[in-house]
Formats: C-alpha cells, structure tokens, sequence
C-alpha cells in the first residue's frame, strides 16, 4: 500500500475509463440524440474486437491501420440499420415515448442477430489478440504499451470528437437536434440524415472501443452486453442525453471499477450496479443535471 | 400495440368461450396419461413460457411501462427452490417461491414510483443483473460454491403443477383485464396524471399488479428449477428470461390473451425444434421475428387476425 501502488491503481483506472468514456460516448449519441437506446451498442464493440482480430489473424494487417477499414464499415452499417429500422419505427410511433420502447425492443433484435451471426462466422471460443503487449517504464512504473495508446487513442477521440462538435456545421446541426428535433428541422437541419449519422458515429466509437478491447482483454462473440451495461450505467450517470455527462460518467466508473477490482475482483460489476440503482433512485437526472 | 379490449374475451362469459377453454383444459389434464416423458416435458416448456409471457403482459401491457426484470423474479423462485426443497413439501415450495418474488416486487415498486419510461426499463434490467451478480458474489465467497443441487420432481408432477398455474394465470389475466384495476392500469398507461386526477390510485394500482405479475414469474421458476436439477446464478439469471416474455407477447400481440398464448405457444416450439440442431440460428431467428413485428406488425398476429376480420365484415357490409 505504498504510493506507486496507488499511482498504478489511479492510471489503471483512468485507461479503464478513458474506454468505458469513449463507449458511453457512443451510446450517448444514439440515445441523446437519435432517441434509440441501444442495447445492441456492445455488439458493434464485438464487431469492431472480432473484425480487428480477423484482419490481423488472417491477413496480417496491422491493428492500427485496420481501424482505417473496420470504422468506416461499421460507421455505415449502423447508419443503414438507422435509416432501414429506426427510421421506420420513429415515423410509425404516436409520440416519443413509444418509439423509445419500440426502438428498444428492435435494438434487442438487433442484438440477437449480430450476435447470432458472430456466434455462427467466429464460434463461441475466447479469443485474443497479441498486440503492442510489450510494456515500458513511465516513472518508475511499468505499463503495458497497448494500454497506454487506448488511453492516448480514447483521448485524442474525445477530444477531436469535441471540438467537431464545438465548430463544424454537421457538430452544430447534432446539437441543435439533440435539443430540440423538430425546431432543428425548421432551421433547415436534415433531421434524417443527422439522426442516421449520431447512430453511425456512435457504433463507430464502439468499433474503436472494439479495436482497443481486443489489444487489453480477451474477446468472445458474447462479451458484448456486459459492455452495454456498462455504458448504460455511465449515461445515466452523466445524464441521459447529455455526452459531456458521459464522457465524466465513463471515467468515473473505470476509476471506481479499477479500484473495487483490486480489492474484491467479483465485486466490482456489483460496484457498478449499486452506484447505479442509488443514482437512478436519488438524483435520475445524473451527476450533471439539473 | 393497444387495441380495444372492450370487446376482447367476451366468449370466455358465455356461449362457446367457457366451453372451449374448459374443454382445453380437461385436454391437457388427461394429456400426460398418454404421452412419453419427452412430450410431457416439452408440454411444460410450452406452459412455463405461456405463464411468464401473461405475467409479463399483466403489468406491462396495459401500463406501458417495459419490465425486463422477469429473470430476477424468474430467478428468485429457482433459488427458494434450491434452498428449501429438500425441506418442504413440492406444492408449498412452489408457493413459497412466488411469494418471495412478490415480495421483492413490492420492495422495487415501492422504491421506484418516480421512475417513468427509459429510467423504469433501465432500472429494470439493472435490477436483475445486480442481484445475479450479488448472488455470484455470495455464493463464490461465502458459501464457497458456485452451483446447487435441486431436488428433482418427476415430470408428470412438474406438468400438473405448471397446468395448475396455466390457468389461474390465464384467469387472473382475464379478470384483472376486465376489472377496475385493469381499467385503472389502462389510463395509467395513456396518461398517468390524468389517471390520477381521475380519482385512480395510481401507485397501488402500479405495485400491486406488478407485484402479482412477479408471483406468477417465481412460481413458474419455483417449479422449472425441478427440471434442471442443477442451478448457478448464470443459469438462474439469464437475462433471456427477462426478453423472452417481451418477444413472445410483441410477437402474439400484447392486447390480446389468446394472442400470447398462440405466440408463446408458436416460439416455444420452435425454440425446441431448433435448439438441438441449431443452437445459434434459433436466437438468431427469434432477433429477426422481434424486428419484424416491430417494424411491420405493431399488433402481433393477433393484429393480421384482427384486420383480416375488420377487412371481412367491411365486404359483407358493402355487399349487403
């Protein structure tokens, strides 16, 4: 119990939540402002481990560089599954409330055949990838080299993600439409097209979640939906709807994660769930609202 | 989803209903004498669903408001089961299994009047996972297992008992859809505060049905947890129970009692034909059928029988 120790426990957390962030950021875009709460989120991030292991295993292509290939793919993929499904369910809905259960119940779907699909191409064994697992000494500490670039890759997304958010037209329509969709609309935004495109963008951030999950942990076609959990629970924690929230809730949980795990490993899911069902109980709206 | 249940179930008071559903019944009751054990067993698999897709129904139905914590109460049957089987009697076992899971439903729905739309189904969902989780923390540190044994019942048993449930389930459904609670349930779904200003007790309503919906989901895994003989929380947990009921009644139609039946009945099958073949493709078919309810068929199939129905009397109406 001496300092490093706790410098490493911090740092581990901090890599841990610099993940969970960037997967709750996802998932924050789908339902903040897609209104889809998607529980099929930790399916893309399955997609987005197995694609990456399957380039490297098969065709020898570089983890990194295959982000070039699986993002954009599963970018498009989610943003058809948007404009085929959810799209249809929205203009069918009576009012919000019942496109956020329907949209739900189809993201179970969606769940079950991504995932079925994945248990029939990959089969049901663990599998792992052997990336960047050398280690370096920062500090007087050794940390694993592919942890260190999650952290640096979860960083430099979010904050890329921030600033595109902050200063371009398509950043500025998705927060017009995460307020106020219809009035968006009447300000000349094209709601579907930006509705389609938050969907994609946050399965593309799963996807890279997925690239960084396959360097640190094992992965199997069913890892998927402690993953959503997961990243449910760090939304609510930042308020629904609000991706700032998220990012901190992401960050949070990882920290918190780490912690519990280095004293009781088996306790730390039911960490997260406590921290969650007193959240939504005491303050619904998240550490960040109002 | 919704439909008007006013002229629903009226056969069940008088003319064929009554007959019918009795006439079925007596059926099932003399079933086991001639069927082998693999066909009573896959007959209870059919009630199990069937009984867990109503219970689901009951609360969520009417009310809007979509539980997916079927599998903790699910799940708190199985593990009464597993503690007290060996001790008591099967009938009071299964009793006792219904009413820790609604008692347990009482403590959450007391704990969760303020929670309205995604926060009730979120919250849902972490409810299960965390007491399968706790359960896992237990049981691995302090009792120093993973598993238990369960003792188990012969499958003629376990089918009478199931068929027992069946019907007072499909009673309870009926009645508490024709009743006061059922209409009081019904305005909470279309507008809560306009229930309320109606003079409708909204919370006790909403606890209490929710609370027997949970009964009916721990006596049915009271009396499965006979089946399987041996149980971890993984098993007992499954979040699949928690989906099943939702796909089986989307997928017979949530309005609609003999829909669900005929959808739970329809989805069981099938799961049971494919899940010794193919294992993967029957979940995979069960995401699809989910999707393609959703999007094409708002009312189940008890929607196409209702607008094949509409279509029909509309041409003997423009033909008369």
């Amino acid at each position: 119990m001496n300092f490093a120790f706790y410098c490493d426990v911090i740092f581990g957390g901090l890599i841990l939540g610099g993940l969970y962030a960037l997967i709750a950021v996802g998932l924050s875009l789908q339902y903040g402002v897609a209104r889809v709460l998607n529980v099929s989120h930790g399916e893309f991030i399955m997609l987005g481990a197995f694609a990456t292991y399957s380039l490297h295993t098969f065709f020898g292509i570089n983890p990194l560089l295959s982000l070039v290939i699986t993002g954009p793919v599963i970018f498009f993929l989610a943003f058809l599954a948007h404009r085929t499904m959810f799209n249809r369910i929205r203009k069918t809905s009576p009012s919000v409330a019942a496109f956020e259960g329907n949209s739900l119940l189809a993201s179970f779907g969606l769940l079950f055949i991504i995932q079925n699909i994945a248990l029939l191409g990959w089969g049901p064994d663990i599998k792992g990838l052997h990336y960047l697992s050398g280690s370096i000494n920062v500090f007087g500490t050794t940390y694993a080299i592919n942890r260190l670039v999650a952290l640096a890759l979860a960083l430099v997304t979010g904050i890329a993600f921030y600033l595109f958010l902050l200063y371009t037209r398509l950043g500025k329509a998705i927060r017009a439409a995460a307020q106020d969709r219809n009035t968006a609309q009447l300000m000349g935004v094209n709601i579907h097209k930006v509705l389609g495109f938050c969907f994609g963008l946050g399965a593309f951030m799963a996807a890279l979640a997925g690239f960084l999950v396959s360097m640190m942990f094992e992965i199997t076609p069913t890892m998927g939906l402690p993953y959503t959990i997961i990243a449910i629970i760090a939304v609510v924690l930042g308020g629904l709807g609000n991706i700032l929230g998220s990012l901190i809730g992401g960050l949070i949980l990882g920290l918190v994660g780490n912690v519990v795990m280095c004293f009781s490993p088996a306790l730390s899911l039911v960490a997260y769930y406590i921290i969650f069902l007193l959240l939504i109980l005491l303050k619904p709206t998240g550490i960040l609202g109002k | 989803m919704i439909m008007d249940i006013s002229k629903r179930g009226r056969y069940l008071w008088y003319g064929r209903g009554p007959i019918l559903f009795s006439g079925l019944v007596l059926v099932a009751a003399i079933l086991p004498l001639f069927m082998d054990p693999f066909t009573t067993i896959s007959a209870t698999n059919v009630f199990i669903y069937v009984v867990i897709t109503l219970s689901w129904t009951l609360f969520s139905g009417p009310t809007r408001y979509i539980s997916i914590a079927t599998a903790a109460f699910f799940g708190m049957g199985i593990y009464t089961s597993a503690l007290v089987g060996e001790m008591l009697p099967f009938p009071l076992v299964v009793c006792l299994g219904g009413l820790v899971s609604f008692i347990l439903a009482l403590l959450v729905g007391l704990s969760t009047l303020r929670l309205k739309g995604m926060y009730f189904n979120i919250f849902t969902f972490g409810l299960s996972e965390l007491i399968r989780h706790s359960v896992l923390w237990w049981e691995v540190t302090i009792t120093g297992t993973v598993g238990r044994w369960v003792v188990s019942v012969d499958p003629v048993p376990v089918y009478y008992s199931m068929l027992i449930i069946l019907v007072i389930t499909i009673a309870v459904s009926f009645f508490i859809g024709r009743s006061r609670y059922g209409l009081a349930l019904r305005s909470v779904g279309q507008s809560e505060e306009a229930a309320d200003h109606m003079g409708v007790n909204v919370t006790a309503v909403k606890v209490g049905v929710f609370a027997i919906s949970a009964f009916f989901a721990g006596v049915t895994g009271s009396t499965m947890a006979t089946r399987w003989s041996y149980i971890d929380p993984s098993i007992a947990f499954n979040p699949l129970f928690s989906f099943m009921p939702i796909l089986m009644a989307t997928f017979g139609g949530i309005g609609s009692i003999t829909g669900q039946i005929i959808g739970a009945t329809v989805l069981t099958l099938l799961a049971d034909l494919l899940l010794t073949e193919f294992p993967y493709y029957y979940m995979l078919i069960y995401g699809i059928i989910l999707v393609i309810v959703i999007l094409f068929l708002p009312g189940g199939i008890m929607g196409i029988w209702e607008s094949l129905i509409t279509k029909r009397q509309k041409e003997t109406n423009e033909n008369t």
